[in-house]
């Protein structure tokens, strides 16, 4: 996400041996010959990298660039516009309210006051000890579930402020019992 | 089997494009098969030809379920003759609140997207499908991706199938949380691994698209309608609902009534019964009381609890003074809520999404946001309600200034608002500390 400005000379990201390791590289490279061309791999690619290391790092991102065959600044571009990727680390786990219409009239408001209280960190912060970021989001299409609060990619559904204490602290949160496709391998912690 | 849709009679309708819902065999081809998939899709590829199908669809009359309502079969049918490379893109990004019927359709019936596909597929010619998929889809994801692989390992997807000599390939493309992307053309660039900043029409996708091949964008509900078209007939579908909203549709329903969810039915309920009936809403929560409705997605505009006689058709909302019957999903206001923190919210979406390029939505949206933030924070003034006016009524496609629908659907979310609830807002801000308009001079301008 892109709401933060980074001071790129200081920022922890920098490497001196490639990040995109040969695995990662093979990963992405089943991707090409899906497109008419290799920029369009840009948007896999990506989930890839962020599913592994939790965001999009610079160097990551000229990485991909030559990879790909395009500008670092393209990458940066598209990176940026897209608010689900991140470009630079972010907690353990992502807590995510809705705060789109049907949520909103369930009571989304609490229940981001309650994880604010609970987390001890504003929106778009991450917990000193790195455990958790707190951040909101437009509809998430799980509106017959409102008010939602996702930890990482699990719903919990029609959550209370009372909740949010138990939700956080259950170290099962985000785990998701599902058969995986191994295109994808999620977001670490699922 | 009654196919013909009675809103006295609830108990007469039998689900359709829900048919799988609840039934977690179907989710696996082998169930799906056991259930009567894909017969549809052999039967086109080997018993038709593709102009068959698109006559079949067209005369069927199905309007695209994502929003614009145009016709799918027209739609195929503009596809240049001499072309050779087409794409089919499936439209899953499913961003406008609060919308989630395409999700039900994905998480229990993976099946009869990809059946519908290959029909698409087919009657367009086309070689590679993408679904584009929000990428906050994640469970979806991998029960789509799963139902490909299956399909891929029985020879339904790849080269050759159904021994038709006709093959297709089907890749989910993942998005990064833009709405703008479920704008055809912002999902085309996304596709291209750029940013999805909408293209100028025309050309349109049909001459132009994806890799600038003819391309068609078909939402996912729409695609699931069709294997139905193709067993059934058209004449089946036509005698769903009524004239010109032929078929079976999905209605989403959310907010504070006591069976939020997704429910389908033909296209001759009114609003009420969605939100009152049993087999839908079931009431208000807690005797709450509706006052407003966003009944087709937000982008469609409002309506006031005393216009709930709507039917959710193609034709009835423009008489209520909406853009349309948009995604067919509703969200209740009750009375307990402040008009000003909605009409906030949803300029706050806008704002959020508007792509940037043109500069009355840029602008606009985010114009409209402080204002409606300044008069949820008790900072309203009395012109801001003719500004908001003002701004929405300069704005989108349809005054001919924007390059795509999002500004439409922002100006008619607002001005619906500031049109139909003038009067609570005014007298919100009667109601305000006098000092406030002055800091509230201070603090914007
Ligand atoms: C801002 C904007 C967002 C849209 N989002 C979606 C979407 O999430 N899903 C969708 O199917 N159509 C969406 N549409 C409509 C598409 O542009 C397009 O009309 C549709 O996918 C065509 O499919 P159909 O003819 O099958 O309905 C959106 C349109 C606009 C202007
Ligand atoms: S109307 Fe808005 S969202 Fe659409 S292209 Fe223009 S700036 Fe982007
Ligand atoms: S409004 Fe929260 S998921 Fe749709």
């Amino acid at each position: 996400m892109s709401w933060k400005v980074i001071d790129r000379n200081a920022a922890p990201d920098k490497a001196e041996a490639p990040v995109l390791t040969d695995a990662l590289v093979e990963k992405i490279r089943v991707f090409l010959p899906r497109y008419e061309t290799k920029r369009a791999a840009l948007l896999p690619a990506l989930h890839v990298v962020q599913d592994h290391f939790g965001y999009v790092s610079w160097q990551a991102m000229q990485e991909l660039a030559e990879l790909l065959e395009i500008n670092a600044s393209d990458v940066f571009d598209v990176v940026t516009f897209y608010t689900y990727f991140w470009t630079h680390p972010r907690g353990e786990k992502v807590v995510t309210v809705c705060r789109s219409t049907a949520c909103a009239f369930m009571g989304a408001d609490s229940v981001l006051d309650e994880c604010k209280k609970v987390l001890g960190i504003g929106e778009h912060e991450t917990t000193a000890d790195g455990k958790f970021s707190l951040q909101t989001e437009e509809c998430l299409a799980t509106c017959d579930h409102a008010p939602c609060l996702y930890v990482n990619e699990r719903c919990h559904k029609h959550v209370k402020p009372e909740d949010v204490r138990r939700i956080i602290e259950d170290p099962n949160n985000a785990k998701l019992d599902i058969e995986r496709s191994t295109l994808f391998d999620g977001v670490k912690g699922a | 089997m009654v196919r013909t849709a009675d809103p006295t009679n609830l108990s007469t309708y039998e689900p359709i494009l829900l048919r799988h819902v609840g039934v977690p065999e179907a989710r696996t081809l082998e169930g799906y098969r056991a259930r009567g998939g894909y017969k549809a899709a052999e039967k086109a590829l080997t018993q038709m030809s593709a102009d068959d199908v698109i006559d079949e669809v067209k005369r069927a009359n199905l309007r695209g379920r994502g929003g614009a309502g145009f016709p799918a079969g027209v739609k195929w049918s503009f596809l240049p003759k001499d072309r050779t490379v087409t794409y089919l893109c499936v439209n899953a990004d499913e961003s406008e609140p609060p919308t989630f019927s395409n999700r039900v359709l994905m998480e229990n019936d993976p099946h009869a997207l990809i059946e519908g596909t290959i029909i698409a597929g087919y009657a367009t010619r086309a070689t590679t499908a993408y679904i584009y998929m929000r990428g906050e889809f994640w469970e979806q994801f991998h029960i789509v991706q799963k139902a490909i692989d299956e399909a891929y390992a029985a020879g339904i997807l790849g080269k050759d199938i159904f021994g038709s000599g006709y093959g297709l390939n089907v890749y989910i493309h993942r998005g990064g949380g833009a709405y703008v992307c479920g704008e055809e053309t912002g999902l085309i660039e996304s596709i291209e691994g750029k940013r999805g900043w909408p293209r100028i029409k025309p050309p349109f996708p049909a001459i132009e698209g994806l890799f600038r091949k003819p391309t068609v964008v078909n939402n996912v509900e729409t695609l699931c309608n069709v294997p139905h078209i193709i067993e059934r007939g058209a004449d089946w579908f036509l005698g769903i609902g009524p004239e010109g909203s032929s078929g079976p549709k999905l209605f989403c329903i959310s907010g504070p009534v006591k069976k939020p969810g997704c429910y389908e039915w033909a296209m001759d309920i009114s609003l009420r019964e969605l939100i009152e009936d049993p087999r839908f809403g079931g009431g208000m929560r807690d005797g709450k009381k509706v006052k407003a409705v966003f009944p087709g997605g937000i982008s469609m505009g409002v309506v006031t609890g005393d216009e709930l006689d709507m039917k959710m058709n193609f034709t009835d909302p423009a008489k209520f003074g909406l853009l349309g019957l948009g995604t067919a999903a509703a969200v209740v206001v009750d009375d307990s809520i402040d008009i000003r923190t909605v009409i906030r919210n949803v300029a706050r979406f806008f704002s959020h999404e508007s792509c940037g390029q043109c500069t009355q939505c840029r602008e606009g949206t985010s114009w409209m946001f402080k204002m409606t933030d300044r008069l949820a924070g008790n900072l309203g003034r009395r012109e801001d309600l003719d500004l908001l006016a003002e701004v929405s009524g300069n704005m989108g496609m349809m005054p001919g200034m924007s390059i795509c629908g999002l500004s439409d659907g922002a100006a008619f979310a607002i001005k619906t608002v500031i049109k139909k609830f003038r009067s609570e807002l005014e007298e919100c801000i009667a109601r305000e500390n006098p000092e406030a308009v002055k800091i509230a001079l201070e603090v914007v301008n």
